[in-house]
């Protein structure tokens, strides 16, 4: 199966012993057919090996790694231990001890993996075994530290759907009945000269002219001015996003600034004060201006109000969840677990953030319309305004909807996931990474947690979603922003996730989903409902028992197929009476279940 | 006969001394009193009433607070809203004798007063001349009360105040409790005779029955019938056969194997309260010797080997639960929104402080170490606790519920907790201080702690119980209701005298608290019913026997003397070969349980799950939760509107309807015969928007706007310069 472009490795360093024979090759043979290859995946070097696993002790088996996976199967062990790594996952490879080193399994690699898990392997210590496969993972773990590509340009992959159609911006906008009277559709930004990390198409107030945006630009940190998000159907209040002003130590202010964000204010009448979420604490907003950043002051913006929303920034977040990482892997933390997940407040942040998106949602649906920003308005400001977009609008609580939400919000809008995921990258100290998109997936799940009806797509989409994150099997969250996308070409030479996820729409549907459109969805952001998502945060952890479908849903889809059979009993008993009738009811059942419902129902 | 005072019960005058003037029980002028006043119920007498009382929500006081009357019965603490209720909308919950602005007297927990915004806790001695302008009342279900007394008049403030605190605060007498002039004018109420019973475990017949349920082979002991060997032992119980007769005189019953359960392999769950510790040595060698005899019989009946779990070491102790869940239930028992919100940072940790889910833990935790004995290596179980009716009970009834089905059926754990804590003693009367004893020393929630463990049973395997969490929740409640039977006694001895010389008289008739028509109606039962459960199937149940691997059943002594001597050269050869052997043991359990513990979930988790077999719960943290339904039902922060485990409930209820509703339909027209009755489930509209807290608290109007937190001032986190550094590394420009 390995092409011949791929320079052969030997395989088998560690077959020195001659009583290794051929039954134990063609027992070898088998396994290899077994190790899963994508479409353009491609076999590199495979290597006898034990892995060391937390919850089991060491395992003896052999490994294989390709271009895309580290791929890892036990022999003499019933069951077999398996292990499907994608690369991508990996941050860090390390050697684990020296030629030197005492004690078993001592001498190995030591992998930290960016999905809440570390893998250790141990080889025989002779003749630098490791040394190979040590160079080739560090070399495909890391393609783009090595001038390599990215398994999502190699990928052969062919799927029905085509995810890049997904999102649609325009379709979008005209989804929540854009343009308007009052907002307009702009393609000032088409070549990204306005702002180079800004999708092409921006939905502006109708009366600020293509000037004035430049003008706002030149004060609005990297250019990312305030454009629409979302409008409120009804009440036609608006939630739009920009990145901090450039106030500066010196409090600098800028009219056009000012009157751009009254133009907002005006775009909706029955804004009397237009609200500015700053989502960072009030300390590192004032701590921003020493950087050339700041805040919307009182004086300068008379009809605004400024609320401060207390997220703080990448860096707590990636400690967080270090901190996490640390008290529930390998094992979960015994003694003082309660007060241990506290300390790490990772649920703390979550509840911030939520908090956060509340008070947006809730200015809206009152009728006033919103600015959000943090620094530079593509982590924090995302997560703000999709969750609150989450709650607003029931259209990206579905399926395709969440999908659209998080072209939108996140990939259009430059959220830097090149930058905060590393793909690709070797150096895992770098205080770019940070987890805020997996907070916000953490966000969506504890709301589909509190919301069990309301959503139609289940945790199975989320933790794919997060699963993909890091992958780097797909070409949907690789890169920083769109002008960067449009550059490498990635939506003629990748696949999208969605082709992947929509073509296997059934595994990620939830059967509780609701179709329910005029409520607005407050989650309540209390730690005495927010809970850790063990299922994700835990789930290598053979202990937590993880549930393929939930009881619930078990017994759900069981007395959807009863109610099923029923009706298909009774539809025969009625056949059967009504002989007389046969002509007009003797298609085999042809209607959907709803209709044979109402069908049906009239005889009781 | 027991009566109330002066007799007849009419006039409510209690028989102990009465720190109260009986004007004061005199009720207000009927005027104002018919007009708005509660449903009394049978037997219930008003002492006192006033009006102008301002019921106030929390912090706002301007927006939701109502004027209303305060009655004061011989059952409860009403508040009857001025307001003209439009919201009578259908309450599907509805408790038929309490409604939501109702507190039983035996409910409230802790009166708190307002004295010149200083919020003091109210003992009764400290009430002297001083009136508070306020009365907080927390309750034992967790709801609080805040009563304005502002725009009261002095003389009304101060009769109503002494009123509540006198007949909450200070010790009465047993006949004093409500049950007992509830009893004497309510009219007995049929119960809807159903297929199944609950037993009783009051007769012999009970017991045996139950013993034949699990095949198991004691001896029935009915020498306690008058109650000859004590008091806080049941009239019936088994032992091991070979216990003699003189055996059970000598220490009172203490030391006395009885018998819980016999597990499908032969080998039983046995439990005793601890002999005395022996001063002197002589006496200490006698009790040795009796210890070791009855091991010998509880060891020797089934030919097994036997373990003998000492309670009083391995748990704590009821004053630590006590301890424990005074500190927990603290942090439901919310006053204002702000001190929500700043508990709401420090929740997890003061959770841990509390260290009540450690206590649920550990029991579950000893109780799966008892399933195990009995599960894998077939031993007999002896659990020894010093009175032998508080963790006992927990341990024995939480093992009887993982091994035995039939005890997650609803009328199955009913006839539980008859057998091990009503029949098994326990110190109902005491352990929830009915009687407001001012020495609280034995006041502990042991039974609600019971409730708690198989709520995380139930939580964790839905589908194997066929009652709900409501059920459970309700149940917690009743406890505090001073109406039933159930939780009224201290012995089975008090229970059996006190009923039975009212029932001689034909006027007493206190129901047990399975009687749930008198609480609810037959729709709002539904909610006890849950739809995730599925009864086994014929098929299975054929299967599963043919499944089960055939025990040496030859290995256990026939025990009736009818078998005797069927067996009898094989035993006695068994009987040998094991005295030679001396199975039985003061055996310890030794400290690498845990790990073994931890081995047997696993190996249990390893196979498919089968929810009408044996049941584990998962012991690790994560996976031990707080039973929010009971716990945050009445705090309206947290109430999720239209969400919650509810919102799915309810579509699987309304699925299994439907379903039910088609299988009629189908069977009419397949049989043209009567369709049979199912169980009704109940389910909400889905029109309605129900909150996460559905079914309680269903008549509050929530609020459609969101909750948001206050942020404390100054955040607690300590994140050090990570929290200064800007977002991006890279230089600005």
């Amino acid at each position: 199966m390995a092409s011949a472009s791929i320079p052969v490795y030997n395989s088998n360093p560690l077959e020195n012993s001659s009583s290794r024979n051929a039954s134990n090759e063609s027992l070898k043979m088998e396994l290899l057919a077994d190790v899963p290859l994508l479409p353009g995946e491609e076999r590199v070097i495979d290597k006898d090996i034990i892995y060391i696993c937390p919850f089991n002790g060491p395992v003896k088996g052999r490994v294989f790694i390709t271009n895309y996976r580290l791929f890892f199967r036990s022999v003499d062990v019933d069951p077999a231990v398996t292990l499907n790594v994608p690369l991508g996952v990996i941050s860090r490879v390390e050697k684990m001890g020296g030629a030197s080193s005492r004690g078993e399994n001592s001498y190995g690699l030591d992998i930290t993996c960016k999905d809440m898990r570390n893998l250790r392997f141990a080889l025989k210590q002779e003749g630098h075994s490791r040394r190979d496969i040590f160079d080739i993972l560090f070399r495909y773990a890391f393609p783009l530290s090595h001038g390599l590509q990215l398994f999502a340009f190699l990928s052969q992959e062919k799927y029905q759907e085509n995810g890049w159609t997904v999102y649609n911006p325009v379709q979008e906008f005209r989804r929540q009945g854009l343009p308007n009277d009052q907002w307009r559709i702009t393609f000032l930004n088409n070549n990204y000269e306005l702002c180079d990390t800004y999708p092409t198409i921006l939905v502006v107030p109708y009366s600020a002219s293509d000037e004035d945006l430049r003008k706002v630009a030149t004060f609005r940190s990297r250019g990312r001015i305030p454009v629409l998000s979302w409008i409120h159907p009804e009440n036609q209040a608006v939630i739009t996003r920009c990145s901090q002003p450039l106030v500066g130590m010196s409090g600098k202010r800028n009219r056009d600034d000012e009157r751009y964000l009254d133009i907002i204010r005006a775009t909706n009448k029955m804004t009397s004060k237009l609200t500015i979420f700053d989502a960072r604490p009030n300390v590192n907003a004032v701590a921003n201006k020493a950087t050339g950043g700041g805040y919307e002051g009182e004086d300068a913006y008379q009809n605004a109000e400024l609320v401060f929303l207390d997220i703080h920034n990448i860096h707590v977040m990636r400690e967080s969840l270090k901190k996490l990482k640390d008290i529930v892997y390998p094992n979960v933390e015994e003694s003082h677990w309660l007060s241990s997940l506290e300390s790490t407040h990772w649920l703390e942040h979550i509840k911030l953030v939520l908090s956060g998106a509340i008070q947006v949602a809730d200015k809206i649906s009152t009728g006033s319309s919103v600015v959000v920003h943090c620094s530079d308005g593509w982590d924090r400001t995302a997560q703000l305004t999709s969750l609150a977009m989450l709650m607003l609008d029931s259209y990206y609580r579905t399926f395709r909807g969440f999908q659209v939400l998080l072209e939108k919000e996140w990939i259009s809008f430059g959220h830097k996931f090149a930058s905060r995921i590393g793909h690709g990258d070797k150096n895992h100290a770098d205080a770019d990474r940070s987890p805020i998109f997996l907070q916000f997936i953490d966000c969506v799940w504890q709301m589909t947690k509190q919301f069990p009806t309301a959503f139609e797509f289940n945790e199975r989409l989320l933790v794919a979603v997060l699963d993909h994150l890091y992958s780097c099997r797909f070409g949907t969250f690789l890169y920083n922003c769109e002008s960067a996308r449009d550059a490498n070409e990635v939506k003629m030479k990748t696949v999208s996730l969605w082709s992947f996820i929509n073509s296997d729409r059934a595994s990620y549907i939830n059967p509780f989903y609701t179709v329910e459109f005029v409520h607005v969805l407050y989650p309540v952001a209390s730690m005495r409902h927010l809970e850790l998502w063990v299922s994700y945060y835990i789930r290598w952890n053979p202990r937590i028992r993880q549930q393929q479908h939930s009881p619930m849903e078990q017994r759900y889809k069981e007395l959807l197929a009863l109610k099923e059979q029923y009706l298909r009993k009774l539809e025969e008993l009625q056949l059967s009476d009504s002989t007389s009738h046969l002509s007009n009811s003797t298609a085999p059942s042809p209607s959907t279940p709803s209709q044979r419902v109402t069908h049906l129902q009239t005889p009781f | 006969m027991f009566s109330l005072g002066s007799g007849g019960g009419k006039s409510a005058k209690p028989s102990f001394v009465s720190y109260v003037t009986p004007e004061e029980i005199e009720p207000e002028p009927e005027g104002s009193l018919q007009e708005k006043s509660p449903e009394f119920l049978p037997g219930e007498v008003v002492f006192c009433s006033a009006k102008r009382i301002l019921r106030c929500t929390q912090d706002d006081e301007s927006e939701c607070s109502v004027f209303g009357t305060l009655f004061l019965t011989n059952f409860r603490v009403s508040f009857v809203s001025d307001a003209v209720h439009s919201e009578d909308t259908v309450q599907l919950f509805k408790n038929k004798l309490y409604g939501e602005n109702d507190i039983p007297l035996a409910c409230v927990d802790q009166i708190y007063g307002d004295y010149d915004e200083k919020k003091k806790l109210i003992t009764s001695s400290q009430v002297k001349n001083k009136y508070p302008s306020k009365i907080i009342i927390h309750c034992k279900d967790l709801r609080v009360f805040h009563f304005s007394l502002l725009c009261v008049k002095e003389e009304v403030r101060k009769k109503i105040f002494q009123g509540i605190i006198h007949h909450i605060l200070d010790p009465k007498s047993l006949k004093c409790i409500f049950a007992f002039s509830y009893g004497e004018k309510a009219a007995p109420v049929p119960e809807v005779q159903r297929k199944q019973k609950t037993l009783m475990f009051e007769t012999a017949e009970d017991w045996a029955a139950e013993m034949r349920r699990t095949k198991g082979s004691c001896k029935l002991v009915e020498d306690n019938k008058d109650f000859q060997i004590a008091q806080r032992l049941p009239q019936f119980f088994f032992t091991p056969t070979s216990v003699e007769n003189e055996d059970l005189q000598k220490y009172q019953g203490r030391g006395v194997p009885i018998w819980c359960w016999s597990h499908h392999s032969g080998c039983a769950l046995f439990k005793t309260a601890a002999l005395p510790i022996a001063q002197e040595e002589s006496t200490s060698k006698v009790q040795k010797a009796y210890v070791e005899s009855m091991l010998n019989a509880v060891a020797q009946n089934h030919l097994y080997s036997v373990k003998t779990v000492d309670l009083s070491d391995a748990l704590p102790n009821i004053q630590d639960i006590q301890q424990s869940y005074n500190k927990f239930k603290q942090n439901f028992l919310i006053d204002s929104i702000a001190e929500f919100w700043m508990s709401d940072v420090k929740w997890f940790s003061t959770l841990e402080t509390s260290r009540w889910l450690s206590i649920i833990r550990q029991c579950l935790h000893k109780a799966v170490e008892v399933v195990e004995s009995l599960e894998r290596e077939n031993t007999n179980i002896l659990l020894i606790e010093e009175g032998g009716s508080d963790l006992c009970c927990v341990i024995s009834s939480l093992v009887q519920l993982m091994l035995d089905p039939y005890y997650r059926t609803l009328v199955g754990f009913q006839s539980l907790v008859q057998k091990e804590w009503v029949a098994g003693g326990h110190n109902f009367l005491e352990r929830s201080n009915l009687l407001h004893q001012r020495d609280k020393e034995l006041q502990s929630p042991v039974f609600l702690l019971f409730l708690e463990c198989v709520w995380q049973l139930l939580q964790q395997h839905s589908p194997a119980f066929q009652f709900s969490e409501t059920y459970l929740t309700v149940l917690s409640d009743s406890i505090n209701v001073a109406v039933f039977s159930t939780f009224l006694f201290s012995t089975p001895h008090q229970r059996a005298t006190i009923m039975k010389a009212e029932l001689d008289t034909g006027t007493l008739n206190i129901p047990p608290v399975w009687q749930w028509s008198l609480q609810f109606d037959c729709k709002a039962q539904g909610f006890f019913i849950n739809p995730l459960y599925k009864a086994k199937s014929k098929q299975e149940k054929a299967l599963r026997k043919a499944q089960r691997p055939k025990y040496t059943r030859q290995l256990s002594l026939p025990s009736t003397p009818s078998r005797r001597g069927f067996f009898k050269e094989e035993t006695d050869n068994l009987k040998k070969m094991l005295r030679v052997k001396r199975i039985s043991r003061w055996m310890q359990l030794p400290d690498s349980v845990q790990a073994c513990v931890r081995e047997f979930y696993s190996v249990w988790q390893r196979k498919p799950l089968d929810y009408h077999g044996l049941l584990l719960p998962c012991l690790d943290w994560p996976a031990v939760r707080l039973w929010t339904q009971r716990y945050l039902r009445w705090i309206p922060e947290v109430q999720i509107l239209g969400g919650g485990d509810v919102a799915m409930l309810n579509k699987v209820a309304a699925l299994v309807r439907e379903v039910q509703e088609l299988r009629t339909e189908v069977d009419r027209q397949v049989s043209q015969a009567d369709p049979s009755l199912e169980s009704p489930l109940v389910f909400a509209r889905s029109s309605v928007r129900l909150s996460s807290s559905f079914p309680f608290a269903a008549a509050r109007v929530w609020s459609f706007r969101p909750a948001i937190p206050i942020s404390i001032g100054d955040s607690q986190m300590d994140l050090g310069q990570l929290a200064s550094r800007d977002d991006e590394d890279t230089d600005y420009q």
